[in-house]
């Protein structure tokens, strides 16, 4: 009976982050545009969006090979596994035993792999420029997020993000520069990871400056729409992921009472509320890097991924 | 010890090692000069914080030594020297960005590495000011060592000296005296290094001292 509960809570999270992605897109969108003292585009937009792609033919190049058809769905399949497994609502999900950070950032790896792979399969130019800007960033940016995950597991010790849950919501915690740093870091390699803007700008199709629009450049119909779907997957995952670390307020404790799922949930949405806002608050107020100043500003993650876990060694517990 | 009173302490004195990377990570004279007062600033706090806990209260003259004078009266001085100089804004380096950041967190592991072995046994806490302490001094050193502009590398010696005073208030019974003619040798240095500058500068209109190796016929 508590397995059927565990599983049904499980599944429910799955849905959840797979149902939340694309309104946090909207939800950034919108807040962006009144910004800029837009009207913006309604909310629910990016579901239009997908819908209409999927009904779209599908064209895909001459030279494309099977690997091209197959990424898209490849790609989202990971980027949903990682997604699912972060808690969002509830901590103590049924498959978090396998819920590692480290399972996590391989995920997120392989999906990119895959991606930059189809971003060369169809030998067009924009693609190869997107790939290799992408493989360049993530040679500073899984490293980096690696550091970050290292002095998380140093300070909680565990890599399994129910337990580092638990561990930030415990009075153990206290003031730390090492977290400080860990969550600064973390904040860039999110930005840096979902191509947002001081990185690269999802929303133009300029080749100076494009990244990862260059290599999703040759898709169509409903294979766009699994890139799309997982981008704003990918989006999600990093918003849950800070939150459910350096917030975990109102996350449910394992086996809670349906209350306490409810209460987790609406402060899982209120935490989403508050991200998407920061986050377009703060790409209103920057301005686009240069592709080569990318590397020193995901440099900068890298450096305090190692210094949150060199000053962990100098704390309380030496 | 008070558990939320040594957290204080660590974070104000990471916060130190962490500005001394902010200052490795400057492109812009100006912007150097004013990360260099947020130093002082955390100096200040830092010193502050050990006075409030080891009730020493001479350290209290310290802090406001290090906001006055580090905070205030250096970094005007050193801006409007900037501006008098006509210097480009830009910071030369001799070592480009990312080699340096590594090599500076390298140097503070070296720092903790040594500092934790031979302070085997002591108090905790003096045992984390001196390991930071190393650190930042040894960060100031690498400052001095790959920026070629002369204005930098004043703010790379300045820096050494926040580490040295912050290594003096981690260790408890440092005289007031000590403290006071460090300060005020720091003043003077900056006035000796002050009319360096203009010196250099009139010589070889510029404060590249990649130009002194020139002129000594040491051109690499």
């Amino acid at each position: 009976m508590t397995l059927l509960v565990h599983l049904a809570v499980q599944i429910v999270q799955m849905l959840v982050v797979l149902l939340a992605a694309p309104l946090l897109t909207g939800l950034v969108r919108k807040v962006k545009a009144r910004l800029l003292r837009r009207r913006g585009p309604p909310l629910l937009q990016p579901y239009r969006d997908l819908v209409k792609l999927v009904k779209k033919e599908t064209i895909v190049a001459k030279s494309a090979s099977w690997l091209f058809r197959v990424i898209p769905y490849l790609v989202f399949a990971a980027t949903w596994v990682a997604a699912a497994l972060v808690p969002t609502f509830a901590t103590g999900l049924l498959f978090s035993w396998s819920a590692d950070l480290i399972a996590i950032t391989a995920l997120l790896g392989s999906a990119r792999f895959f991606l930059a792979l189809a971003g060369m399969d169809v030998g067009t130019s924009f693609g190869g420029i997107g790939s290799s800007r992408e493989m360049m960033f993530a040679t500073l940016a899984e490293p980096a997020m690696l550091m970050v995950v290292f002095s998380l597991a140093l300070i909680a010790g565990s890599t399994q993000l129910s337990t580092v849950a638990a561990f930030m919501l415990s009075p153990a915690v206290g003031v730390r520069v090492s977290l400080g740093l860990a969550m600064i870091g973390l904040v860039i390699v999110a930005l840096a990871e979902n191509a947002r803007i001081p990185v690269d700008n999802p929303a133009t199709h300029l080749e100076l400056t494009m990244v990862h629009e260059a290599m999703v450049l040759e898709y169509s119909g409903r294979h766009l729409a699994m890139i799309e779907l997982s981008a704003q997957l990918k989006l999600l995952l990093y918003v849950s992921l800070i939150a459910c670390i350096f917030v975990p307020f109102g996350l449910a404790p394992t086996g809670a009472a349906p209350g306490a799922l409810l209460l987790g949930a609406a402060a899982y949405l209120a935490k989403l509320a508050g991200a998407g806002a920061l986050l377009a608050l703060f790409e209103t107020s920057v301005a686009k890097m240069r592709v080569f100043r990318v590397p020193d500003f995901i440099g900068v993650a890298l450096m305090l991924g190692l210094l949150a876990t060199l000053l962990r060694f100098v704390s309380r517990e030496m | 010890m008070n558990r939320l009173a040594f957290d204080i302490a660590h974070l104000l004195a990471g916060g130190l090692v962490l500005t001394s990377f902010m200052l490795l990570y400057q492109d812009r004279l100006y912007a150097l000069l004013n990360v260099f007062a947020l130093q002082a600033l955390t100096l200040a706090l830092a010193v502050g914080w050990q006075a409030h806990i080891q009730h020493a209260p001479h350290l209290y003259i310290t802090a406001a030594i290090a906001v006055f004078f580090k905070a205030l009266v250096i970094p005007v001085a050193l801006h409007r020297m900037v501006a008098r100089l006509g210097v480009h804004r830009e910071v030369e380096t001799v070592v480009s960005l990312v080699p340096t950041m590594l090599a500076g967190i390298g140097l503070v592991a070296l720092s903790m590495v040594v500092m934790l072995r031979v302070t085997h046994g002591a108090d905790p806490l003096a045992r984390e000011d001196l390991a930071f302490a190393l650190s930042v001094i040894l960060l100031g050193l690498l400052m001095m060592v790959t920026r070629s502009n002369a204005v930098s590398q004043v703010v790379g010696f300045m820096s050494l000296e926040n580490g040295l005073i912050l290594a003096a208030a981690g260790a408890k019974g440092m005289p007031l005296v000590v403290e006071i003619s460090v300060a005020f040798s720091v003043l003077i240095a900056l006035i000796v290094i002050g009319i360096f500058l203009f010196r250099i500068r009139e010589r070889f209109d510029t404060v590249d001292l990649q130009a002194l190796d020139d002129f000594r016929g040491e051109r690499r």
